[in-house]
């Protein structure tokens, strides 16, 4: 269910290395099921310096409001709008067509700190 | 050590678990808040029919000489006036005229009635009720574990419904209840409900109810949980007791004066509340929308400007409207429609604008 090339935080986002330094940023099946009906999603705007772990938006649903997290430093390159203007994408395709942003990585050694899916899966069933 | 508190389960606990429900706490239950999900099971509800286990929900059984005249007491409504086979929606209320809890009562018969409390306020409720109880010739029966209660709700509710029993169900007016079988089991049914939308509530023997249950979903009704049920109640403009109001506030406060007689001699709330009417209130419970985005939540506060002035009560997502609604308390000089004043929304200053209740009907929205 999560793909293994991803790399994943505690705080339930992933990361997804692309050539050149970007990485695309999104939430994980966990956190889009757990929040379920996704009504709202405040993003940074592109241009923006973001430092790992720091707050980079918000996510509301139906039930709830969740602070997001970035999961390594970065400038943001890009922001999904379909995200934005159609906030189902993000339970309809977490990984996929429910992205959140691409950022230029500031320093590719933090992805040292993010969870492989194995480990990912291991650290939910520990929260269980 | 503290010992975890055990949920209690209905009868339908395990239809919930093999239909996929995702099983929360509420209320002291062990409830579905969602199965497919809450916006899709909302829009089935408006579009369709849903069904939801509502079995939490107390069944206070009332019966002998005096049940009217208890009963006439504690209720906000005039009791002995209620013919048989009606409901009535109503408050129970305290000395104070505060809001214990929100109730439908039926009269089933000249000496017996039943009383649907909230599930979290069944205590409250049998407690105020043996405080008012003396020289009165009843008994009180709490039927709620012998028994189920299913709301199938929507504008297919009906049609699903008819091909289930030998009642002449469209017969049934609104607030109307009957004794009859539906899927062939002893039922209560009654043309009442929480959503917004036209439908039936069903008491059931406990056993009863998964055969109900997979009867009405046979027909087309999708299974709903309380997610959705607090979307559409929201949209409908119904209050939510321990949300919207409680002993704090009073019915004049709620808006809901309709459902208040309060001359009646021997009505244990009549004094209290006949003091407020007459004074007037210096808040009110309003609906607003939100211009902007995110959702109003309980306890985020109402300000004008920087001034606090009141708190959100409920708010939500309106699927059917596509907008953010809330409720909430604001001063008098707040409450008419088009008033406008802001939403802290953790930190954030949303505008929001006084409309009428409620954001959403059937008649006029359809």
């Amino acid at each position: 269910m999560n793909p293994p090339d991803l790399m994943y935080s505690e705080e339930h986002e992933w990361v997804r290395s692309r050539p050149g330094g970007v990485a695309e940023i999104g939430i994980t099946e966990f956190a889009a099921e757990s929040l379920g009906d996704v009504v709202f999603v405040e993003l940074p705007s592109v241009g923006e310096e973001l430092t790992q772990f720091g707050k980079m938006g918000e996510i509301e649903s139906v039930k709830t409001v969740s602070d997001l997290f970035i999961p390594l430093s970065g400038k943001v390159l890009e922001v999904n709008a379909n995200a934005t203007d159609s906030p189902e994408v993000v339970n309809d395709g977490p990984y996929d067509g429910g992205w959140l942003l691409r950022v230029s990585m500031t320093d590719e050694s933090e992805l040292d700190k993010l969870m492989s899916a194995d480990q990912y899966e291991a650290f939910l069933a520990s929260q269980e | 050590m503290a010992v975890p508190e055990s949920l209690r389960r209905t009868s339908l606990f395990d239809t919930h678990v093999s239909l996929g429900g995702r099983m929360v706490p509420f209320a002291g239950w062990e409830m579905p808040v969602q199965y497919e999900g809450i916006l899709a099971e909302a829009r089935a509800v408006r579009s369709g029919a849903g069904l939801f286990d509502v079995s939490h929900m107390g069944r206070l059984e009332i019966t002998g000489p005096g049940a009217a005249e208890f009963l006439d007491r504690v209720l906000s409504v005039d009791v002995p006036g209620l013919r048989q086979w009606r409901a009535r929606y109503n408050l129970i209320c305290d000395g104070n005229g505060g809001i214990i809890d929100d109730c439908i009562v039926y009269r089933l018969g000249d000496e017996r009635f039943l009383v649907i409390p909230n599930a979290a306020n069944s205590d409250a409720v049998l407690d105020w009720f043996s405080k008012r109880d003396s020289g009165l010739d009843f008994e009180l029966q709490n039927v709620t574990e012998a028994t189920a209660m299913i709301a199938h709700q929507g504008p297919q509710a009906l049609d699903m419904v008819a091909g289930l029993t030998p009642y002449d169900v469209t017969s049934l007016k609104m607030f109307a209840a009957a004794e009859t079988e539906v899927a062939g089991a002893k039922a209560l049914l009654a043309r009442t409900g929480y959503t917004g939308e036209d439908g039936v509530e069903l008491i059931v023997s406990a056993d009863a109810a998964p055969t109900v249950w997979r009867a009405l979903s046979e027909k087309g009704a999708v299974p709903c949980g309380l997610g959705s049920r607090d979307v559409l109640r929201l949209e409908a403009g119904l209050l939510l007791h321990g949300n919207d109001m409680d002993t704090s506030v009073n019915p004049y406060e709620a808006g809901l004066e309709k459902f208040v007689s309060p001359d009646r001699d021997g009505y244990a709330a009549g004094e209290s509340l006949r003091q407020i009417r007459d004074h007037g209130v210096g808040r009110k419970l309003v609906g607003f929308v939100l211009h902007g985005k995110g959702i109003p939540r309980h306890g985020y506060a109402i300000m004008d400007g920087l001034i606090p002035i009141g708190e959100v009560t409920s708010g939500s997502h309106s699927p059917t409207l596509d907008m953010s609604i809330g409720m909430g308390y604001v001063p008098i000089g707040y409450a008419a429609v088009g008033s406008r004043f802001q939403i802290d929304m953790r930190g954030r200053a949303v505008d929001a604008e006084v409309t009428a209740l409620p954001f959403y009907s059937r008649r006029k929205n359809a």
